[in-house]
């Protein structure tokens, strides 16, 4: 785990889960499962936040403010998407108001399965968007020394 | 000189698990009105009565809400034994009874922690929720899921627990009511807790009877509603009293809950003592035909399941009303006239659970 030079912050919302995974996101943060030894803070807001966790599908009302939370979020950053319906829309996928998958609004880097997820994949899928990150990270000091240089 | 504003309150916003919106209109730091505003989470899902067959829709059911998903799951299956002729084991009765307290006693240590966590009292919100833990041990062991059980049918349940396993479910709770003392003792008795939640949020009894509140809400006005007095289940075969608190603020609707903790224990050690052998399930023998309303009492207050079948496999309407939405009447209520500082604690003092509200 050499990549967890940093503390990243999540932050989590709910788009339209059952609640399911949003107890398992929560369940991670208390004493069992402890993500606070790693660093990790559940922040409510955007701009302190390096790691996007959404848990349910988008659906007609919240497509705006899943785009807006994100929008708000400094590079670099990482979206990970908690449970089937966030991934695909899962068993709500046929419903009315469902569209489908955060990805059809905005970019997802982890895809955590589970109908709920438990908390130990939430963790595994939370580890693994902190490499992506570190990865962007990367890619984003090339950018700026490249730019520095002069723009080879 | 005072001014009036109105400061938006959520959807996303660090104190709320879930989406709702609130616009506030204050004069100065106090609360002059409140409106909700709905629908960030509403997938519809009553609509997919009529694309899954009869037996399959409990897994729709369930999904209604994270938290308490057994007591929906059996609160539908209620619903379509009636249109189906099916009488429930006894076996199978009282093993849906004891799902049902396990369900309720994780939903409230869930709610505690969260309601201490607003409080700002961190510590405790740990407390809770590692003592939560061991309640999705059982769960977990008994049903294979820890949130969403999947264990509920239509005629029955669809796993037995073992005689033995009962039994040391039985002697655990003895250690379980320990450490749920322990907590109850600060949240009933600490003096912060107090000062923070003592005559903040006050519903009246009037009111609570009037705008309809249920559940934990109600009762912590001095309405003495519990819809497992009405017997379904295991419920009728039990002795246990409602809790009701009277002074109808936000340190009665948290004392009300952590009451019902120890009923809770209570009732499944006398499921535990008196469940009887027998088989769990019971084949229907028809397809779903007419209608009824199925009722129980989840952990936020009371929750309705309507049912309608037309003969064939797939029902042509489910409706469903959650405890939530029927609190918000009373939420608003409680907000007018409330510092700004305190809106934090009063909203989590319904237990909001906006998935369930919205569907």
């Amino acid at each position: 785990m050499t990549y967890l030079s940093r503390s990243p912050w999540i932050l989590h919302y709910d788009a339209s889960s059952c609640n399911g995974c949003d107890i398992e996101v929560l369940a991670c943060l208390s004493p069992l499962y402890d993500v606070e030894r790693f660093g990790i803070i559940n922040t409510g807001n955007p701009k302190h936040a390096d790691v996007l966790v959404i848990t349910g599908g988008i659906n007609e009302q919240n497509r705006e403010v899943v785009r807006n939370i994100y929008d708000q979020m400094p590079d670099p950053k990482v979206v990970v998407a908690v449970g089937i319906c966030a991934c695909t829309g899962g068993v709500f996928r046929e419903c009315y108001n469902v569209v489908g998958g955060i990805d059809c609004v905005i970019p997802v880097d982890v895809y955590v399965p589970g109908c709920a997820a438990r908390p130990e994949s939430i963790i595994d899928g939370i580890v693994r968007a902190l490499s992506v990150l570190e990865e962007k990270r990367a890619k984003g000091r090339d950018a700026t020394a490249t730019v520095a240089r002069g723009g080879e | 000189m005072s001014r009036r504003i109105v400061v938006p309150f959520g959807p996303q916003h660090p104190v709320l698990p879930e989406p709702i919106h609130l616009d506030l209109v204050l004069k100065d730091e106090h609360v002059e009105e409140a409106l909700p505003s709905i629908g960030y989470v509403h997938r519809g899902l009553e609509t997919l009565v009529v694309k899954r067959e009869y037996p399959e829709y409990v897994y729709i059911a369930e999904r209604t809400c994270g938290i308490c998903s057994f007591i929906h799951g059996m609160t539908y299956c209620q619903g379509v034994e009636q249109l189906v002729d099916c009488t429930v084991p006894e076996r199978a009765l009282f093993l849906r009874t004891i799902w049902s307290e396990y369900s309720r006693l994780h939903s409230h240590l869930l709610w505690l922690g969260l309601f201490a966590d607003a409080l700002g009292f961190e510590n405790l919100f740990m407390a809770s929720w590692r003592l939560r833990e061991s309640v999705l041990d059982v769960l977990e062991e008994t049903t294979g899921g820890r949130v969403i059980q999947g264990s509920c049918k239509v005629g029955g349940v669809r796993r037995d627990i073992p005689g033995e396993t009962l039994d040391r479910m039985r002697s655990d709770l003895t250690a379980f009511e320990r450490r749920a003392r322990d907590l109850a003792e600060v949240f009933l008795h600490d003096e912060s807790i107090a000062s923070r939640t003592r005559g903040v949020g006050v519903l009246s009894r009037e009111d609570a009877y009037e705008l309809g509140a249920a559940g934990p809400t109600a009762r912590g006005s001095g309405v003495g509603i519990d819809l497992r007095k009405t017997g379904y289940a295991a419920y009728g075969r039990l002795s246990f009293k409602p809790v009701v608190e009277t002074a109808g603020d936000c340190h009665a609707r948290c004392a009300v809950r952590v009451r019902e903790l120890f009923t809770s224990i209570e009732i499944i050690r006398e499921a535990i003592a008196k469940i009887p052998d027998g088989p769990i399930e019971e084949k229907p023998k028809k397809n779903p035909e007419g209608d009824y309303f199925s009722r129980a009492e989840q952990p936020r207050g009371e929750l309705v399941h309507y049912v309608k079948g037309d003969g064939s496999r797939h029902l042509v309407r489910s409706r469903i009303r959650t405890p939530t939405l029927t609190n918000l009447p009373a939420l608003v209520r409680m907000l007018k006239g409330c510092n700004l500082a305190d809106v934090p604690v009063i909203v989590l003092s319904i237990d909001p659970c906006i998935g369930c509200a919205e569907r």
